[in-house]
Formats: C-alpha cells, sequence, structure tokens
C-alpha cells in the first residue's frame, strides 16, 4: 500500500473541504473495492482517502411515487437490491447491483464508486444510463445534477472537478407501462468483469413504443447510449423484426477493443445478443 | 502381504470416514500456515520484478533503496553464490536472474525491511537498467530456426535415434526424446482409416489459494532454519542446500501447514532469498509472495501443441499410433514432456506407436509440475483424436476404447509390462454407468466421454512411531498434509496394529526428525507413506511380541498378536495382555517401544479414469453450462473414501477450469496480462454441478492394502470430454483449450456464415 | 510511518490497538492484533480467503482500510467456536470432509455464517450464488455445499 491518510467526514461540507485541501491525489472511499486495491496495487496515486460513508445524505434508499428512488452514493449494493421498493420499481437496477462481485464485495461496492471508477464495464452504469439516473453532486460551488449518461469522459475519467464528489442517484418515479432490464456476458458466472454489459428501458402506450433507451458497457471507452436504437423503436410495435434491427444497431453501435476479456467480434455480437434479450425483458416488465 | 479383493472387506478402519486429526484447528483459524509465522525480530521481505518479458539486465542501483529508513538489507543475484554447474546456475536464475531477465515478473531484487509497507515502498525506489529484447512465448514459434534465442548455450539433447534433429546449433529446444514400438508407417500403409488432428493447449496454473511464503532465520552458528510451504521438505532442503553451496546438514526445513500445491511447491522460488537476507541482516526474514508474483513467476503447466494420427481398421482395432508433442518449458529446461509421452497413449495397447517429445524453453515463468504433469495436454490430444475415430468410424466411443484397452501383461509405452490394473474394469463402468445410458434431454445439449491414465509414483518415504504408555501410538511422518496425509497414514496404521483410529496421533515432521520423504505428490503420499505406516505396523506388533514374551519369559514364536490387538499365549489363557496394558508397562519392562521406517518403492500402481459430462451451450453467446458430470475411477483401495472422493471433485474442477475459462493471457510484448483471480478465471461454486463419483476398486497388488494414487488422474478427461460434449451440442470441432466462451462464440458465427451462406439471415448474427 | 490507534469489538471483547494508517484490514488483524485465522489469497477481493464479518456483514477484510473499522463490530473465524462447542458450520465442515488443505476454509465458515444467519434455509443454488466469491482449488465446492446444507439442517433441527 502506498503511502497515505485516512479521514472520515461526516457532513458534505466537511468531505468537500478535505477533497479541497488533499489535492489531486485525495480521493473518495466508500465501499473501497476498486479504490483500496488500485491504492495498493499502485495504479492510481492516492494520498488521502476520504470516508463518506460516515455522511448521512450519502447512506441510504429513499423512494415516494411522486419524487422516485434516492439512493445514497454510498449505500453498499446489498442494502440497494435488498429494498423492497427497489425490487418492486426497478429490476435492472436489482439485477445489475445483484451481480457485482462476490456477496463480500456486495456487503461494501456502491453505486456512487462504481460512479466514480467510471470503468468503461462497470455494471450498474448502463443500468444508472438506460433508466436516465441522475447523480447529484456536491462541490466547493455549491450542488449540480448530471445525468448518468453524461457522467464518463474517459476510461477512468468523468465530469467531476477537484472537491467534487456523488451525494446521491436519483431516479425517476416508476410509472406504469415502463419496464427496465439489464444483463451482462461473463465467461464464469459470477467473479468476473463483464465481456459486454447492457441495459435497457422501454415505455409502451397501447402496444407502442413511446421511450426506448439502451446502454451498453464494455464496447467503448465508456458506457455508451445507443440513441439509433431509440429511433428504430419509438413509435414502432414491438416484433421480432423491429427487435432484431435494435439488435444490429447495438453492435453496429458498439466499437470495443480487443482484450484479455473479449474479442471485438465477440463483444459486438454480444452486445446484439444482449440488446435482444434485455428488450424483450423490459417489453414484458412494461406489460405486466 | 498382498492385497487381494478377497481380504478388503475385512479391514476396520480402511474404508472408514474419520474427521481428520488437523481438522479443528483448519476450521478454528488455529492451523499455522506459513504467512503465519512470527517470531521475534522479524523482518519482511518484498521481491522486485522486471517489467519486461526478455531484456538484459544492464546494472541495478539499490542506493535509494538502501537509504530508506527502515530498509535493512537489498540484494541480487550477485549477493547468491557462485557455481561451476550449468544446471545449478539455471536454479539460481530462476530464484534470481543473473544477467538476463526471462520473463514478465522474473525477480531480479530483494528487500527487508522493518515492515512491509516499508520493503514495498524500497521496491520503487530501486533502479534497474535493461535491453529489451525481443520475446517468445508460443511454443511453435520458439522452435522456429529464427526464433529469440533466450539461452545462446542450450543445444538439443537427444533421447532417441534416428532423428534428423540439430544438436550443434542455438536453439531453443532442450530436449528431443522418442518412444517407439512397432513400424508405423507399414502400419498406416494398411490401415483402413487414417485420421490426424493437432490440438493446442493454454498455460494453467495450479491455482492454490495460498501464495508461496517463506521465513528463513541464518543463525551466527550458520545454521538455516526454513518455515514455508512445501509439498516437499526433504527435497527443497537438499535444493537450498545445493543453491547456496552448503550441504543438507546446515538446513532445517519446517514445513507449515499447506495452503495448496497441485505440484507447484516443489520447486524453490523465496527460500535462498530470504536466507541470504537473514545471513545479511542476521534477522529472520518472512517473504510471501502476492498473487500477481504467484502467477507471473511461479509454475504454470506447459502450454503445449500436439499432433496425434491413428490408423484404424473398420473393426476398430487401432494398428498404428503416432504423436507429435510439443511442451513450453518456460525460461528454463524441464516441461513435463516425459510424462506428456508416456501417458499418451496410456489407457491403450496399440501395436504400433511412434511418440516424439520436445522441450522448449520460452518467455514464460517455468513451468512446475501441476497435478498428472504433462499427461492433460497429451491425452487430450490422444482421447479427442479417439473420439473424432469413433464418429468416423460410427462406433460407440467406449467400445473403441475397450477393443484397444491395454491390460495386465501388456508393455506401457516404455517397454515395461503393466502390473494388475484397471483400465479394462473403469471402461466398463463407464460403458454400463446410467449416465452414459440416459437419454440426453433439451436442445444445445451434448454429451462427451473420456478416459484418462496416470503412472502414479513410488519413491522415498520414511516414518517413525512410538508407543505411548496408555496405548497410544504416535506418528511423524515426513509428508506434508495436503489433503488428508495425517488421516490416510494414521488408519493404515491402526488397521495393521489392529486399533482403532483414535488412539493414533499422527504429526508433520521436520527435516532432521524422520527419514527422507519425498514430495507430497506424484499420487504417492497414501501409497508410500501408508507402506511406511504397514511397515511401521509390522515391527511394532514384533516388539509388542517380544516384550511380552520377555516379561513372560518364552519364546516369542508362543506369542500371538490378534486382530483385536491382543497380545497373548493361545496355549496359556492366563498369559495374554491387550495392547494398553502392555503399553502400560514398557517403561519397566526396558523402555518405550518406538520403529522407524523408510523405504524406496515402486510398485506404484497405475490409475484409470473415465469421465462422463452432459453440457448444455448457450449458441448466442457461447458458454457452456455443465448439466451432469460423473467420475469413474480405479482408486485400488480407498483408504479414507471422503478425501478420495473430494481428490477427484477436486481435479474435476481443475480440468474443467482448463477446459472451459482458464489460460494465460500475453500480450504481444510478452507481458502476462492477466495475473489475478479476477481474470485467471479458476472455477466458482456457481460454475459446476455436483461432481458423481464413483469407485472402482481393483486393489494394487504392489501395496499392502492395494493402494494406488488417486489424486492426478481426474485432471486428465475433463478436457477431451468437454471437447466431445461440444462438438454433440454443436456439430463444431474444436481443437484448442480452453474453449472459453470467445472461442466457442467465435467458432459457432464462422460456422453459422459457411452454413448460412445465401439465406439472408442477415450480417453474420445468428 | 504514521500509526492510529483503533477502537473496535471484536469478537465481543473490547480491543484497542495501534495500526499503520496504511494498514488494510486484514493486516491489521494478522500483525497487528495476531489473528492469523484470515488469509491472505489474492489481496483485492477476489478470493474470499480473508473474509470476515464487520457489523454484521460479510466484507472481504482486504478491501477494507485498517482506520474504517473505528467503533465497527468484527467477527472472525477466531470467534465462531463459543468456549466448549464447536459451530455447527465447523462440525458439518469436519465430518463432511468439507476441506482438504483448509486455507480458504475460514473464509468459506465466515461467509456460510453470515449466509445462514441471513437465509437459514437456503437452497443449493442460493449456496453457490452466496459462495460464489469465495474460490476453493481442492473441493470442486461439491462437499463444501453439502457441508452448508447439513449445518443448516443440523440448526433448523435443533432450534
Amino acid at each position: 500500500m502506498q503511502s497515505l491518510t485516512y479521514q472520515r467526514a461526516t457532513s458534505i461540507g466537511e468531505a468537500v473541504s478535505l477533497l479541497q485541501n488533499g489535492g489531486d491525489t485525495a480521493r473518495v472511499l466508500a465501499g473501497g473495492t476498486d479504490l483500496i486495491v488500485q491504492a495498493r496495487e499502485r495504479k492510481r496515486d492516492v494520498s488521502l482517502l476520504v470516508d463518506v460513508k460516515h455522511i448521512p445524505e450519502l447512506i441510504g434508499v429513499s423512494y415516494s411515487p411522486d419524487t422516485g428512488l434516492v439512493i445514497g452514493a454510498a449505500t453498499p449494493l446489498y442494502q440497494v437490491y435488498g429494498n423492497k421498493d427497489v425490487k418492486e420499481h426497478y429490476p435492472s437496477i436489482v439485477e445489475a447491483s445483484s451481480v457485482i462481485g462476490g456477496t463480500a464485495i456486495q456487503g461494501r461496492a456502491s453505486l456512487g464508486g462504481n460512479l466514480c471508477n467510471s470503468s468503461p464495464a462497470g455494471d450498474s452504469l448502463t443500468a444508472m444510463m438506460a433508466i436516465n439516473a441522475i447523480a447529484h453532486i456536491a462541490g466547493p460551488q455549491g450542488e449540480r445534477d448530471v445525468p448518468v449518461e453524461d457522467f464518463f469522459t474517459g476510461p477512468g475519467r468523468n465530469v467531476l472537478e477537484a472537491g467534487e464528489f456523488v451525494v446521491n442517484i436519483h431516479i425517476a418515479p416508476h410509472q406504469s407501462g415502463t419496464g427496465g432490464a439489464w444483463q451482462r456476458f461473463i465467461p464464469r458466472n459470477e467473479m468476473d468483469i463483464a465481456v459486454v454489459n447492457c441495459g435497457t428501458y422501454l415505455a409502451l402506450e397501447n402496444g407502442s413504443v413511446t421511450n426506448a433507451r439502451v446502454a451498453l458497457g464494455a464496447v467503448a471507452a465508456t458506457p455508451i447510449m445507443v440513441p439509433a436504437i431509440s429511433e428504430i423503436l419509438i413509435g414502432q410495435a414491438l416484433n421480432d423484426e423491429i427487435i432484431d434491427m435494435a439488435a444490429d444497431a447495438a453492435s453496429e453501435a458498439a466499437t470495443p477493443i480487443e482484450d484479455m476479456r473479449g474479442s471485438v467480434k465477440q463483444r459486438k455480437h454480444l452486445a446484439g445478443v444482449l440488446t435482444k434479450r434485455t428488450l424483450a425483458i423490459a417489453a414484458e416488465r412494461a406489460q405486466s | 502381504m498382498v492385497a487381494t479383493e478377497k481380504n478388503k472387506n475385512t479391514y476396520k478402519v480402511i474404508g472408514t470416514r474419520p474427521v481428520r486429526p488437523d481438522g479443528t484447528d483448519k476450521v478454528t483459524g488455529r492451523a499455522a500456515y506459513a504467512a503465519d509465522t512470527q517470531m521475534t525480530n522479524l523482518l519482511h521481505a518484498q521481491v522486485l520484478r522486471s517489467p519486461h518479458a526478455h531484456a538484459v539486465i544492464k546494472s541495478i542501483d539499490a542506493s535509494k533503496a538502501l537509504a530508506l529508513p527502515g530498509v535493512k538489507a537489498v540484494i541480487t543475484a550477485a549477493d547468491l553464490p557462485d557455481t561451476d554447474s550449468d544446471s545449478t546456475q539455471k536454479l539460481l536464475d530462476n530464484v534470481i536472474a543473473s544477467n538476463k531477465a526471462l520473463y514478465h515478473g522474473h525477480a531480479v531484487a530483494a528487500v527487508a525491511a522493518i515492515d512491509v509497507h516499508i520493503a514495498e515502498d524500497a521496491l520503487d525506489l530501486i533502479e534497474v537498467e535493461y535491453e529489451i529484447l525481443t520475446p517468445v512465448t508460443d511454443v511453435r514459434e520458439a522452435m522456429l530456426s529464427d526464433a529469440p534465442i533466450l539461452h545462446p548455450d542450450l543445444r538439443t539433447s537427444l533421447q532417441a535415434t534416428n532423428v534428423d534433429t540439430a544438436t550443434d546449433i542455438e536453439t531453443n529446444i532442450a530436449l528431443h526424446l522418442r518412444q517407439e514400438r512397432g513400424d508405423v508407417e507399414n502400419a498406416f500403409e494398411n490401415s483402413d482409416v487414417i485420421i490426424e488432428r493437432e490440438f493446442e493447449t493454454s498455460w494453467f496454473h495450479q491455482g492454490y489459494i495460498e501464495p508461496h511464503s517463506a521465513t528463513a532465520f541464518w543463525s551466527h552458528d550458520g545454521q538455516i532454519t526454513i518455515w514455508n510451504s512445501s509439498q516437499g521438505p526433504f527435497v527443497q532442503r537438499d535444493s537450498i542446500a545445493r543453491l547456496l553451496n552448503l550441504t543438507a546438514q546446515d538446513i532445517t526445513v519446517i514445513p507449515q501447514e499447506i495452503g495448496g500445491g497441485f505440484g507447484g511447491k516443489i520447486s524453490v522460488y523465496l527460500e535462498p532469498i530470504a536466507a541470504v537476507l537473514s545471513k545479511v541482516t542476521a534477522q529472520p526474514v518472512r517473504l510471501t509472495m502476492t498473487r500477481e508474483a504467484v502467477f507471473q513467476a511461479t509454475g504454470p503447466t506447459s502450454a503445449t501443441y500436439n499432433r496425434i494420427k491413428l490408423g484404424a481398421m473398420h473393426d476398430g482395432t487401432i494398428i498404428a499410433a503416432q504423436a507429435y508433442l510439443a511442451f513450453a518449458a518456460g525460461a528454463f529446461p524441464g516441461s513435463p514432456i516425459n510424462p506428456g509421452v508416456s501417458c499418451a497413449f496410456g489407457p491403450y495397447y496399440f501395436e504400433n506407436q511412434l511418440i516424439d517429445g520436445f522441450d522448449v524453453v520460452t518467455n514464460s515463468p517455468k513451468s512446475a509440475a501441476y497435478r498428472a504433469p504433462g499427461a492433460p495436454a497429451s491425452e487430450y490430444a490422444v482421447e479427442s483424436t479417439i473420439n473424432e475415430l469413433a464418429e468416423r468410424l460410427e462406433m460407440d466411443p467406449m467400445e473403441l476404447r475397450i477393443k484397444n484397452a491395454t491390460s495386465e501383461g501388456k508393455p506401457n509405452s516404455a517397454g515395461a509390462p503393466f502390473p494388475r490394473i484397471g483400465a479394462k474394469e473403469v471402461m466398463d463402468a463407464v460403458k454400463n454407468h446410467p449416465h452414459y445410458n440416459s437419454e440426453l434431454q433439451g436442445d444445445d445439449v451434448g454429451r462427451g466421454v473420456a478416459l484418462g491414465f496416470w503412472h502414479n509414483a513410488g519413491l522415498e518415504s520414511g516414518s517413525s512411531a512410538t508407543i505411548n504408555s496408555d496405548g497410544s501410538v504416535s506418528l511423524s511422518v515426513g509428508s506434508v498434509d495436503i489433503g488428508g496425509t495425517r488421516a490416510s497414514l494414521a488408519m493404515q496404521l491402526a488397521e495393521t496394529l489392529a486399533l482403532t483410529y483414535e488412539q493414533i496421533k499422527p504429526h508433520v515432521a521436520d527435516t532432521d526428525s524422520v527419514p527422507f520423504t519425498h514430495v507430497t505428490g506424484g499420487s504417492r503420499t497414501t501409497f508410500a507413506g501408508g507402506w511406511v505406516a504397514y511397515e511401521l505396523g509390522v515391527e511394532l506388533r514384533e516388539k509388542m511380541r517380544q516384550r511380552a514374551a520377555d516379561i513372560w519369559d518364552i519364546d516369542i514364536e508362543e506369542v500371538e498378536y490378534t486382530d483385536d490387538a491382543i497380545i497373548k499365549v493361545n496355549s496359556d489363557e492366563e498369559k495374554a495382555f491387550t495392547f494398553s496394558e502392555l503399553a502400560k508397562k514398557m517403561a519397566t519392562t526396558g523402555g518405550q517401544i518406538s520403529a522407524t521406517v523408510s523405504i524406496n518403492k515402486t510398485s506404484q500402481g497405475p490409475a484409470y479414469a473415465g469421465h462422463i459430462v452432459d453440457i448444455e451451450v448457450d449458441k448466442d453467446t457461447g458458454k457452456v453450462t455443465i448439466l451432469r458430470y460423473t467420475a469413474i475411477q480405479d482408486v485400488g483401495t480407498a483408504i479414507h473414501p471422503s478425501y478420495v472422493e473430494g481428490q477427484i471433485h477436486g481435479g474435476v474442477a481443475q480440468g474443467l477450469g482448463m477446459a472451459l475459462t482458464e489460460e494465460y493471457y500475453y500480450d504481444d510484448d510478452g507481458h502476462l496480462v492477466n495475473s489475478s483471480f479476477l481474470d485467471y478465471r479458476m472455477p466458482t461454486a456457481l460454475d459446476l454441478p455436483m461432481i458423481d463419483t464413483e469407485l472402482v476398486e481393483v486393489p494394487n497388488p504392489g501395496h499392502p492394502y492395494g493402494v494406488r494414487g488417486v489424486g492426478e488422474v481426474p485432471i486428465v478427461p475433463p478436457m477431451p470430454a468437454i471437447q466431445q460434449a461440444i462438438t454433440d451440442a454443436t456439430g463444431l470441432h474444436i481443437y484448442q483449450m480452453p474453449v472459453s466462451p470467445r472461442v466457442l462464440l467465435e467458432e459457432l458465427l464462422e460456422s453459422e456464415n459457411l452454413s448460412s451462406n445465401g439465406h439472408g439471415t442477415g450480417e453474420g448474427r445468428f | 510511518m504514521a500509526k492510529i490507534v483503533l477502537n473496535t469489538i471484536i469478537n465481543g471483547e473490547n480491543r484497542e490497538f495501534l495500526a499503520d494508517e496504511r494498514d488494510s484490514l486484514l493486516e491489521a488483524l494478522r500483525e497487528r492484533l495476531g489473528l492469523m485465522g484470515a488469509k491472505e489469497g489474492c489481496n483485492n477481493g477476489n478470493c474470499g480467503a480473508c473474509a470476515v464479518i464487520m457489523d454484521g456483514r460479510l466484507v472481504n477484510s482486504c478491501c477494507v482500510m485498517a482506520a474504517e473499522i473505528e467503533g465497527a463490530e468484527l467477527n472472525t473465524i477466531e470467534g465462531l467456536a463459543d468456549a466448549d462447542s464447536l459451530h455447527p458450520l465447523q462440525e458439518a465442515f469436519l465430518e463432511n470432509a468439507a476441506l482438504q488443505c483448509g486455507i480458504c476454509t475460514p473464509g468459506f465458515l465466515m461467509a456460510s455464517k453470515a449466509l445462514l444467519d441471513e437465509n437459514p434455509d437456503p437452497s443449493e443454488e442460493e449456496i453457490r450464488w452466496w459462495l460464489a466469491g469465495n474460490l476453493c482449488r481442492c473441493t470442486g465446492y461439491d462437499k463444501i455445499i453439502r457441508a452448508v446444507q447439513d449445518s443448516a439442517q443440523r440448526i433448523n433441527s435443533s432450534s
């Protein structure tokens, strides 16, 4: 482990000032399942860890049919997928958050951490993007909101400025006639980084698509939205042919690299397969 | 005493399933493993490793590291002894590179500090200047005449006649060996059907969960003590002595509990480094590898390229068999090409066969033993070719195998006759198994079957036993307990002495306490250690009879040791002691009774396994799900059936990892990029089904209790069984391992493209 | 090397101890407290050999900073058995031969305890899911899964 200090913040203001004073190498510590490992393996320079898990706003899940779902950024995943409102209304969030690492990782890892780690393959990211989650950010200049789909700027990079951190993640209230789904492909059945992951969200009215959002992970430098699929689906009735077109658009939109986790050909193909599969599930959920 | 099928039902202890003696310590966290070693004034060491796969080390400057407060010593290859022996130098070079780094992660320097964090900081301060060379990691590329050369002084050594391999040029081929029987060329000409296929396997790591760890103390009196994680304390003691230019009397190895080895904890990596650091600092030094270093710098088994050619008659008789096996050794010669060759055709008798094997150095970690070393790769190739031959002949694959099965008296590949073996029994058991005869249901499902052969090992073992005054027996063994050794040896001693299992107190001894004992490996420990336990029991029985005879003042011939451990005179009911009664009298009748036995046996019994697997393939993703797995094996005699089953389960799990998800991934510069448990994908609990086992017991006539080794052969059949199941499910023949989802998906897409030409299913999808 | 004083409850006992600020929880347990039961297998959260229970939740102690446990409650393998008997999981692991080398066993036991605390009657599938973050290289998991099932039965039939 590189030389570093640890500070526990108990308020948003305290965290902001600790981060600001800590400079470039001050990092927010939530679950630490990525950050502690990166610091130990000296893959990221870290001089200060600001533990934000004792800030009340960053822990917990709340839901209201009027304002929607708010997930504290440092809430451990098991509390996210174990929450009854999340289970009832946001199955794609459950699907993504319950497969990140093993049980012991899920006792610590968080959606905020997943966001800030900004891996192109981060599992919860495409679930959040598809459902149009908003990251609520605090910093020296005050607070601001950034849609998750606009959050990432490159592998491991994002829009956060010095001293800023994610306070919570907001998702709009569940509407009937809508459904989300999320899947990934991994070589084993657990404990792998996604070869490709895919989040989808559909709104249907009288059998016709009124909103469609598909996000793909591990197919580009950041997780990506596939607007072409929205264009194909909106205004159409879902059938096999149109879902195949959406899947083709997903393969088309994928511009992956070849690495130890997957080949270009494999990833482009899986982008289509997962799009097709998650759209089918999202449609079923929207109709139920 | 020779085990027969008749007497195996009369055992009282053998065949039962007692709790292991070391169990409670291992479920309470008390068991002491190497990394748990604590002692006064302990220093912590770390190793600096080469970031390059092939580079000349121009200079190393450790001055900044040495200046860091808390750093006590930095050493390089220059601090290890000189040697005139080329083979010793190569071993030393693998411990720390002297002039060339030969693989990514090759050790180049080591630090000892008062704290592990400081030792890590110091690594960053050591300045090494490299001249980067082109690496070669692929075995066939390494064999090319224009390949980068790892060792300019290396020449091919020949264990073959009538071959045209050059022996006077720079090369990466360290060895060409050949085994031959009959006239294959002529036999191929006479064959009705000839099939020839080529196969590749990746590097596979043993993947033990415990990283290597060693603590060393080099005392002012010159004595070195090592506490480490070792499969062979005696072998390692001798190896450390050789590397440090000392003798065995200078070194004591005290093996700690071992957290898995599978062959990978026989070579010496850390011990000489820790010892030299200890000498420089006069303090004990503990050195534990990181997981990354375990993958980068300790032995995986060889990546291989294998070509198999079989010639058969229409009735299924295989009359000609040829194998070309090229094994990557890693940075130094010594792949398991020998057992790869000798096991290739192990389950069969072919009248004419020719096997060529090549040991080839590459810019990869030096390969080490891994469960049935060499056999999984060569038998995968042969078994897969046999399955394809069965398809071609439209024969049941087990029928084809039974037709060509070897048996007692037939020669093995080296020409020596097989003793009583269970090859045929295993094949029959597979063919008659309900799994094999069940109907496979569902879409995209497939079944595979394959055999495995492993010759097992004998070698030296030694132990001591002492009868205590309460009637218990202390048993000190030289074999480390890697998965039930204490239990299996104690059971064999209890059986011999007609005592209960609980009366035996086994203990793993250090290298100064019992006779030389070879590694816990080679499926030899229960065989050889058990034989020692048997001989100890026989000797103790004799000594107990003699003691009773002395007490009664009669001839020993009049004294009997019964099956209930009563020492008595048949003709005189007054003259009878229970074992405990006599034990109580030992002190006043001549002192405690003990025995020490050491042996070197070569009568190990070869092992055969047959596996059946059902899978389901997701054709959209290339993912394989195992639906059902049955492993049948001739285990000789199952001493502790639970641990025999456990060995089979573990071998199957590792074999399935090789077949589906495990591999070393090198980038173009020879960097190993997946050196973590995240990306070296060993099966998790979610990736495997329950594994059904059927133990066939054909006792080994070369062992008092009929023991054959059981640990290794179950890793052999999974690769070819999976290969065939994939063929059955998809119609595709895939000739590389692992068949990762990527490989299978790309093959599926390829075949879709071919078969869907003109059908317009669009853009290569579906 | 900055040292920090930490206060925590470990296996029911208040402990105050000195750690290095850059120690992981695993390092603090092993090197500062002498609790060697949690094992280092990978040091990056991928094997579960270091698993302990922190404030009632299973965590990999290699992925927790020691400084984070100030005020927390920990349960480690050393506290699983009580003074006069082993925990039913420990007994079941022994009787089902659910360990070979034993290095992963403390992690599996703590993970299994966390599972049974939350789900006293898990299915085979649920056990496999829960334990997927714990690697075992010796057993193929078969006997481990059976031991957890056996233990659940023992606990349920005695309560």
